[in-house]
């Protein structure tokens, strides 16, 4: 009995130690763990693929950093972030004043027009008044929920909220809602694909509003790491300048994602 | 008896029943006087040094939200319960097909996780739907639009299952004597069964009911994770607009600790009131 | 698209690229993985527990009945959110004030510690239990015969209480292997998170969901077979009371 314990508490203190041990020079980096293409999608061999895995890596190795990348639930993705789980976060993350008040962003590495999608045959318009008395989705804790709720949810719709981008589209293409609103580009890229080329398309582009739908995407860092913070823009205004950001992008886009 | 597990004694380590309840006097002892106080601060510095400025305005959410989890667990449970019953029966008397496929019902349903049978409902059967024009027309679609149908669905199977399980024993375990008076009264099949079988059923699983029914309010927050609006999801809104989790998740904490105190309060009262021969 | 032919292509279940399979095994060795680290985590915390319940003092009773309180009256899901996000953070906080450092609990390390949390308070009620079926009068003639306290526990109550403790353990484990499918929800990579990924990114919802619940059932109905062995051993030379 007395030497189970022993057997458990040591191994316990090695399992403790081993992952201190391994964790000692390597940065995570988090982004939600959930099918976000042409961004972030899993693979059939359980690897993550897209434009920002591979953005992720040309940033890690211009700035020397030692990265591993690691899945977690979006809606908990800045929790994790504080709460040290990860150490930074390359998500598709738009800079914004409100998350500003929480952690810090890197400069920008890429930008996004807001667009809504709805299904084919039924024509209306990405304003108040066309999507008043309908059903819009938007994945939770982003920026298109505060806009579709400040926009569309005081002026006659219902705005429903997803955990996962892919939901929402499923639930469009389910015939659940009646549009969803995304990331232009995200979106563009569920229209493409054999699913959302079946029931759906582009709307419009919202009109914008910067306060809420901030400048652009970048690294979010936890607030007081400068030196991170540093290394990364250095790093990503050297990849810019190195061709290799335009190189990895040309893969997925054929126009120049970082914006102007 | 060599049915191997009894659900009872796993479902009380579980849940939180009646006979946990504390009384009026077991806290008038000298290091419970203390241990209330250091609770006491603790709950006051909770409330002091952490950050509550968010909380008068998601309070209307959050009643709504109650609201919602307690219709869930309502509705979801009296379906449930209505359904074990023949689920039980049949399992005792009935003829094999039935009671293999009743058996076989509750194995895939106990076997597996609620969380992938409600994505599969909501997720899976939900996508199928919508391509058969006939659904998209009849008069369920805008109801099979919802989401919380597939809720009450699952939730509702999940707890027939369980309880089918409970009510299984309990039919089984009528002692064959008291049947048997009741034919020997005349009494047709059908009288036995409403008059003796199924209250005595009822009354024997009464104890594991109240145990299964804090079970699956326990059960309830997964609804939100398809996109239902219950006390769950409002608290998640809160974390997400606010960027703070620990409160909203102590607050979810208590309220669904006092949910389970209610409902066990409820429990105790009405067991109080159904007549037991007094030893 | 109405041709149900159309719906299944047994192709994306393939072990290896392009079929989804491998991922999906991968993330059901996953959930092995926790439920048997988080189950017997459970299990040392529910022996603590149930011994300091039955034979501490007060205050460590009631402290014990604070915690399995707790856990029998909140959702798993809710334990899991604050336990993954507060827990790891306050042992955070304890390893550094004892000077030790932040430790990574991440992954593994962590859903093992929640699962084991809760399955301690769970555990701790089933061994409670089954300590008290012990009859009184095997215990006072063990203490008659002048053993020690220690040999009392090992050679007395601990086998004489298996018989009374196994079907609620047993029934702890299957609660185990489907609360880990719970962590999918702080994007844990386990076997329902790997399933939701795989039938996102193919739109083969029905598919993916019905192939991991078969797993799921595979492992209740495989550790059911093992149970009853089990607990046919525990049970020998124990009168059948009917």
């Amino acid at each position: 009995m007395k030497k189970t314990l022993n057997t458990i508490a040591l191994t316990f203190a090695l399992c403790i130690a081993a992952a201190g041990v391994a964790s000692a020079e390597q940065v995570k980096v988090g982004f939600a763990a959930e099918p976000y293409p042409p961004f972030t999608s899993p693979d059939a061999s359980g690897n993550w693929e897209g434009w920002e895995v591979e953005f992720q890596k040309a940033v890690c190795a211009e700035a020397k950093l030692d990265c591993v990348i690691t899945p977690v639930a979006w809606d908990g993705i800045i929790p994790a972030l504080t709460s040290k789980k990860i150490d930074m976060i390359i998500g598709s993350m738009s800079i914004t004043e409100e998350r500003l008040k929480t952690i810090d962003f890197s400069d920008k590495y890429y930008n996004t027009p807001t667009g809504v999608i709805g299904p084919k045959g039924e024509a209306f318009e990405a304003t108040p008044e066309g999507i008043k008395g309908k059903t819009i989705g938007v994945q939770v804790s982003t920026v298109h929920q505060d806009y579709a709720n400040k926009y569309f949810g005081e002026n006659g719709a219902t705005v429903k909220e997803y955990q996962t981008q892919d939901e929402a589209n499923n639930d469009l293409a389910a015939g659940r809602i009646d549009a969803v609103q995304a990331d232009a580009i995200a979106l563009d890229a569920f229209l493409k694909s054999d699913q959302g080329k079946e029931c759906c398309e582009m709307k419009g582009n919202v009109k914008d509003d910067p306060a809420i739908l901030g400048a652009g995407v970048g690294i979010g860092i936890r607030k007081g790491e400068d030196d991170l913070k540093a290394k990364l823009n250095a790093a990503i205004k050297a990849i810019r300048e190195n061709g290799s950001y335009e190189t990895f992008s040309k893969k997925y886009f054929d126009f120049d994602i970082y914006g102007g | 008896m060599t049915e191997p597990a009894t659900p009872d004694a796993t479902t009380h380590a579980m849940a939180f029943t009646p006979e946990d309840l504390p009384t009026s006097d077991s806290f008038f002892k000298p290091h419970r006087i203390v241990l209330l106080l250091l609770a006491a601060a603790l709950v006051f510095s909770i409330a002091w040094f952490m950050r509550w400025d968010w909380l008068p305005r998601y309070l209307p959410r959050l009643g709504q939200g109650i609201l919602v989890t307690l219709a869930m667990l309502v509705s979801t449970s009296i379906l449930g319960f209505l359904i074990a019953v023949p689920l039980g029966l049949v399992q005792v008397t009935g003829p094999w097909p039935l009671k293999a496929l009743a058996k076989s019902f509750c194995t895939v349903i106990r076997g597996t996780p609620l969380l992938l049978q409600l994505w599969l409902l909501y997720y899976g059967l939900g996508s199928l739907f919508p391509q058969f024009p006939a659904i998209r027309q009849s008069f369920l679609w805008p109801y099979l639009r919802e989401s919380w149908p597939y809720g009450v669905a699952a939730l509702t199977i999940s707890f027939a299952a369980y309880e089918g399980e409970v009510m299984r024993g309990a039919f089984a375990g009528v002692p064959a004597g008291e049947l048997e008076a009741g034919r020997a009264y005349g009494m047709s099949r059908w009288t036995v069964f409403r008059r003796i079988w199924l209250p005595r059923a009822i009354h024997r699983a009464l104890p594991t009911l109240n145990g299964e029914t804090v079970l699956q309010l326990k059960a309830t927050p997964l609804v939100a994770t398809i996109t239902v609006i219950d006390v769950y999801a409002v608290i998640s809104k809160v974390r997400q607009d606010t960027f703070i989790t620990y409160e909203p998740l102590l607050l979810l904490a208590l309220i669904y600790m006092c949910l389970t105190a209610i409902l066990v309060l409820a429990f105790r009262t009405l067991e109080n009131r159904i007549p037991t021969r007094g030893a | 698209m109405a041709d149900p032919a159309s719906f299944i292509n047994w192709g994306l279940l393939a072990l290896s690229p392009p079929g989804w399979g491998g991922v999906l095994l991968s993330g059901f060795v996953a959930s092995i993985k926790i439920a048997v680290g988080g189950y017997a985590f459970g299990l040392a915390l529910g022996i603590g527990g149930a011994c300091g319940k039955l034979y501490g003092g007060p205050i460590l009773r009631d402290l014990m009945e604070c915690y399995t309180t707790i856990v029998r009256a909140v959702p798993e899901l809710v334990l899991i959110l604050l336990l993954y996000y507060a827990g790891t953070d306050a042992l955070n906080h304890v390893l550094g004030l004892f000077g030790i450092g932040t430790v990574d609990i991440g992954g593994l390390a962590a859903g093992i510690f929640v699962i084991g949390i809760v399955q301690g308070a769970y555990s701790t009620e089933v061994l409670r239990g089954a300590i008290k079926a012990v009859p009184a009068g095997q215990i006072e003639a063990a203490r008659a015969y002048g053993m020690s306290p220690f040999k009392v526990t090992t050679r007395i109550t601990l086998p004489a209480m298996l018989p009374y403790a196994i079907p609620g353990l047993s029934n702890l484990w299957l609660i185990a292997t489907k609360d880990t499918a719970l962590l999918a929800v702080v994007g844990f990579s386990e076997l329902t998170l790997m399933t939701r990924q795989a039938a996102g990114a193919t739109k083969s919802y029905l598919l993916f969901f019905c192939a991991a619940g078969v797993l799921y059932l595979a492992l209740t109905l495989v550790s059911d077979v093992f149970i009853r062995l089990i607990e046919r051993r525990a049970r020998r030379g124990f009168v059948e009371q009917s």
